[in-house]
């Protein structure tokens, strides 16, 4: 408990690290009409969360707990495993870019060798984890900071894609925080153990939205 | 190839950004510096889209440079925090370019066009233009705001509009210069090769005075209130 302010600090959706950019597979579901109202929200984000999420925060907490024991010999394993999870190739390139510019940031903001470790382009959870680690956190920090970072973003790009009450979507956000305390205690625990045997729940139709959204002429999200 | 490595000085470019609101002619002044300056200038252009890559689509049909020198950066509807509260994106696109086509001299950026107050940040470019039109309003340039009146040049564009959209341009380009306090205000048109021929001489000088390291960003201010609570005072120096 006793890095909280670094925790808040990563989690923060204004960290300059170009996330405002993508809506988290809403921008797809809404264009498709599978999410029409903030009941439709609340499951698409508690859907999210439960795959992507659940993914990406046990990633995170597996890179943190290798970055704070100072040992990167996994780190390929990770990537490996973590491409592996992540059938549409658009959503493999978006974590990538979305870790290079984490990484890009952190690097300015709080500089530390692992960052050049992590190779030309690493994914978002690793990067995440081991900025995690280099500002002293822990693995369930690791998974907290990812999980909202990611809930957050989605949920922020309602306002821009559909007729929303603000008050409304952060009230999902709220009733969500129960969830993502226990998402991230999960992943801390998966984190434990072999890169192989990290979580791997799927959501089919994400990925085939992400496919189809790179294709659309215009749209307001780059995912 | 590593991100938080910036870009050696050695093949540090200028970067020039491009800003003003919607259809003033960014991409035009873009195309235009490309055309005249491509044979003595490495070149490169990053666009930022708003929700299509029509600017990129529109520079490469226009084939002012190869088309791998023209990336798109998509800003996730949110042209100004791409040139101002969080520039990685850009930043990082401008790198890149840097070093896939090392050396290049100059990187133009054109923002998406967005109000009066957005301004590129200096952790992002080294030198800005902030481009207005005559048929946006003879008004426009007396209303000041952090670009007209903190951008390296100003240019006024469209000036063979004038006489159909009852613009004085004269007064016009006075009332810029005042709300400039002096500073350089150009009056432009792709229709007079002379207004043309002076665009291309002032990105000559700022490029030789950069090279030369005489050139010191300026930051044309922070954008007015909205509602991405930021603090813009932060500005870091990226070389
Ligand atoms: N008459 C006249 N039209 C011009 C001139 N320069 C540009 N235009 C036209 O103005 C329109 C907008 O030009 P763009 O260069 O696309 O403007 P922009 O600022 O890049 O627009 P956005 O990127 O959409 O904000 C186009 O139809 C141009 O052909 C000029 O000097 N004279
Ligand atoms: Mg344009």
């Amino acid at each position: 408990m006793e890095r909280q302010a670094a925790l808040l600090l990563l989690a923060d959706g204004r960290l300059p690290a170009g996330g405002y950019a993508h809506s988290g597979g809403l921008e797809p579901a809404v264009t498709a009409g599978r999410v029409a109202d903030m009941a439709g929200l609340e499951k698409f984000l508690i859907g999210r969360a439960e795959t992507a999420g659940l993914i990406a925060s046990a990633f995170a907490a597996a890179a943190c707990a290798r970055a704070a024991a100072d040992d990167l010999s996994d780190l390929e394993t990770l990537a490996v495993e973590l491409d592996a999870r992540t059938p549409s190739p658009e959503l493999r390139k978006v974590s990538r870019d979305l870790g290079r510019q984490l990484r890009r940031a952190m690097s300015s903001i709080h500089p530390h060798p692992l960052f050049a470790a992590l190779g030309d382009a690493p994914h978002q959870p690793i990067v995440m984890g081991v900025a995690a680690a280099v500002l002293g956190l822990g693995p369930r920090d690791a998974a907290l900071a990812i999980l909202h970072e990611n809930n957050s973003g989605a949920a922020a790009s309602a306002a821009k894609l559909m007729r929303v009450d603000p008050f409304d979507v952060h009230a999902i956000l709220a009733r969500m925080t129960t969830r993502l305390d226990a998402l991230a205690g999960q992943a801390a625990v998966a984190a434990e153990g072999a890169p192989g045997d990290l979580p791997s729940p799927g959501a089919p139709l994400s990925d085939i939205a992400a496919e189809h959204h790179r294709r659309r002429d215009v749209r307001l999200f780059a995912s | 190839m590593h991100d938080e490595t910036p870009t050696a000085p050695q093949t540090r470019a200028l970067r020039l950004g491009v800003a003003g609101p919607v259809g003033t002619g960014k991409s035009s002044v873009i195309a235009t510096i490309c055309r005249h300056l491509r044979d003595d200038f490495a070149l490169g252009v990053i666009t930022n889209d708003i929700y299509t890559d029509e600017d990129a689509r529109f520079l490469k049909s226009e084939g002012v440079l190869p088309e791998e020198r023209i990336r798109a950066v998509e800003t996730g509807s949110c042209p100004h925090t791409a040139i101002r509260d969080d520039v990685t994106m850009n930043l990082m696109a401008v790198e890149d370019m840097e070093r896939d086509f090392a050396s290049l001299d100059i990187v133009l950026v054109e923002s998406g066009g967005d109000n009066l107050t957005a301004t590129f940040s200096p952790a992002l470019v080294d030198a800005q233009l902030f481009v207005l039109d005559v048929a946006g309003g003879g008004d426009v340039a007396r209303k000041g705001g952090p670009g007209i009146s903190g951008a390296d040049l100003l240019v006024i564009n469209k000036i063979d509009l004038g006489p159909h959209v009852d613009v004085d341009v004269e007064q016009m380009v006075a009332d810029a210069e005042k709300a400039r306090d002096g500073g350089p205000v150009l009056a432009l048109s792709r229709k007079h090769p002379d207004t043309v021929e002076k665009l291309c001489d002032w990105v000559r000088e700022m490029h030789k005075t950069y090279a030369g390291g005489g050139h010191i960003p300026v930051d044309p201010g922070p954008m007015a209130p909205h509602h991405h609570a930021h603090d813009d005072g932060h500005t870091h120096s990226h070389d």
